[in-house]
């Protein structure tokens, strides 16, 4: 309005507002947001198995905590994206390479936090079941994992929301998908406002994960 | 040495050699995964090479003079970004951390933006900046931004309220408050807000360079994947995996150096 920066480069929010129905109708954005969705959803939830599973195995067996925990830590601050094009070349430019990225993203964080959680399990613990008479199944459901869960939540919440990134930018980076995809096309087509609505909408999809990821951490914690 | 101590360091070094034994087992046997696939013809051919090959590849790029050319840019880019970010991301975390009415009002967006992917910015960047180096550090300097604000702000509101209380009945100013006690206190926050920016300046830059760029490593990385010289592809990707990591322990580094002397 007052003109310091042109309108190809901030347009006004009302016409970003404004963008919006042809954002939903022309540009297909729900279709889109359910493509990232789903994606993200994929990534995270084989994150969340595979890296629980083996965040047990290095609890469980000392030798591979020993052995393998620092490898993940590794991973955990490595810049793995940059691997796409590798992985462009093996899988191809579809929503696998999406989803096997995001999934390698997510994983550390959760195998790292599972493990945290079991190996921070008080000793008495285990020693009041003991003399209980448990089995270790009994001791593993009854008293390891509701003592360890608060922590492993955490791990998941985080692997969500590096998955999230993950695909989001990697949709961006090939050009294919969903909201990334829009993005890197509506700025190619130089559609200002509604690449300025479709970035709102993917700060408002990363606003609501972490959200729902908070509450379903809190409410976990409370139980 | 007691006979406790005695007793237990046999066992104590099976261990020890029990996992390193693992390492050198798992690294060997993904070392001849790789050659099996390499020379299985299973994927098309050179896109998963003999490690013959990736190795001298590394060696003919670390002898070029092109490749130190790209890597000067990307490391300027890292650098100035990391600068940028890091000094604000701390005097917005002070700010917040400082002013409660402020931290109340603001902290949650950050907490809301801060796990958005930074990289779809990059659009509008490009226009603010243009292609050159501008919008790549622009990018690192918000990725790095968001860790250090909310690591400071939270490590603001741990300061041990008794320095505080010192602080006050020695009349010391705000910018004296914030000198002698909160910066003091504030090193392990801003290390670790440090050491997460660093891996996040380093990957938006790059992937900034991957997008849009005719110079970088990132831009190297597209270049030689366009041209299929998938080999030295390996070469520069295996080289930035090394400088993150130096990178990352330069700074664990320097963030022991401190509180060693504490």
């Amino acid at each position: 309005m007052i003109g310091l920066v042109g309108n190809l480069v901030a347009p006004a929010p009302t016409a970003i507002a404004a963008s919006f129905p042809a954002l939903i109708a022309e540009e297909e954005l729900l279709p889109r947001f359910v493509q990232t969705f789903v994606e993200a959803f994929a990534a995270a939830s084989l994150a969340v198995l595979v890296g629980t599973t083996l965040g047990w195995w290095l609890h469980a067996k000392r030798w591979a905590g020993r052995a393998y925990e620092n490898w993940f830590a590794t991973c955990a601050a490595a810049p793995l994206v940059l691997l796409y094009p590798l992985f462009l070349v093996i899988f191809g430019r579809n929503a696998g390479t999406i989803v096997v990225m995001s999934f390698l993203t997510g994983l550390p964080a959760v195998v790292l936090k599972t493990k945290e959680g079991l190996d921070g399990i008080k000793r008495v613990f285990i020693d009041v079941g003991r003399s209980f008479r448990l089995t270790e199944s009994q001791i593993f459901w009854k008293i390891m994992l509701p003592a360890a869960l608060p922590t492993i939540c955490n791990g998941v919440r985080l692997g969500l929301i590096y998955a999230l990134i993950s695909v989001v930018g990697i949709e961006f980076l090939i050009n294919f998908g969903g909201l990334g995809e829009l993005i890197d096309d509506l700025a190619q087509r130089w559609e200002i406002p509604m690449e300025f609505g479709a970035i709102f909408f993917v700060v408002l999809t990363s606003v609501c994960f972490f959200y729902i990821t908070e509450r379903l951490e809190q409410w976990i914690r409370r139980r | 040495m007691d006979q406790a101590q005695v007793m237990s360091a046999p066992p104590r070094a099976g261990r020890f050699a029990g996992a390193t034994f693992a390492r050198v087992a798992t690294l060997l046997g993904l070392w001849a995964l790789w050659e099996a696939v390499a020379a299985s013809g299973l994927l098309f051919r050179d896109v998963i090479p003999s490690s013959v090959k990736v190795g001298e590849a590394l060696a003919t790029l670390l002898l070029s003079a092109d490749f130190y050319h790209n890597l000067e840019l990307t490391l300027a880019e890292v650098i100035v970004s990391l600068v940028l970010g890091v000094s604000t991301g701390i005097a917005v975390g002070l700010a917040l951390g400082v002013a409660r009415f402020a931290g109340k009002a603001f902290e949650p967006y950050l907490h809301y933006l801060a796990p958005t992917p930074k990289i779809v910015f990059l659009p509008i960047l490009l226009v603010l900046f243009g292609v050159g180096p501008g919008s790549k550090i622009a990018i690192g300097a918000l990725s790095c931004f968001f860790p250090m604000a909310l690591s400071v702000a939270t490590g603001v509101r741990e300061v041990d309220a008794v320095l505080l209380r010192v602080g006050r009945s020695f009349n010391l100013s705000l910018g004296q408050t914030i000198q002698k006690i909160y910066l003091p206190s504030l090193v392990p926050p801003i290390a670790t807000g440090l050491k997460l920016g660093l891996g996040v300046a380093i990957i938006g830059c790059l992937l900034a360079e991957i997008k849009m760029s005719n110079r970088g490593l990132g831009f190297l990385v597209m270049q030689y994947y366009a041209q299929f010289r998938i080999p030295y592809m390996y070469a520069v990707l295996i080289a930035a995996f090394a400088i993150a990591a130096l990178g990352n322990a330069l700074i664990a580094h320097f963030i022991r150096l401190p509180s060693g002397r504490r």
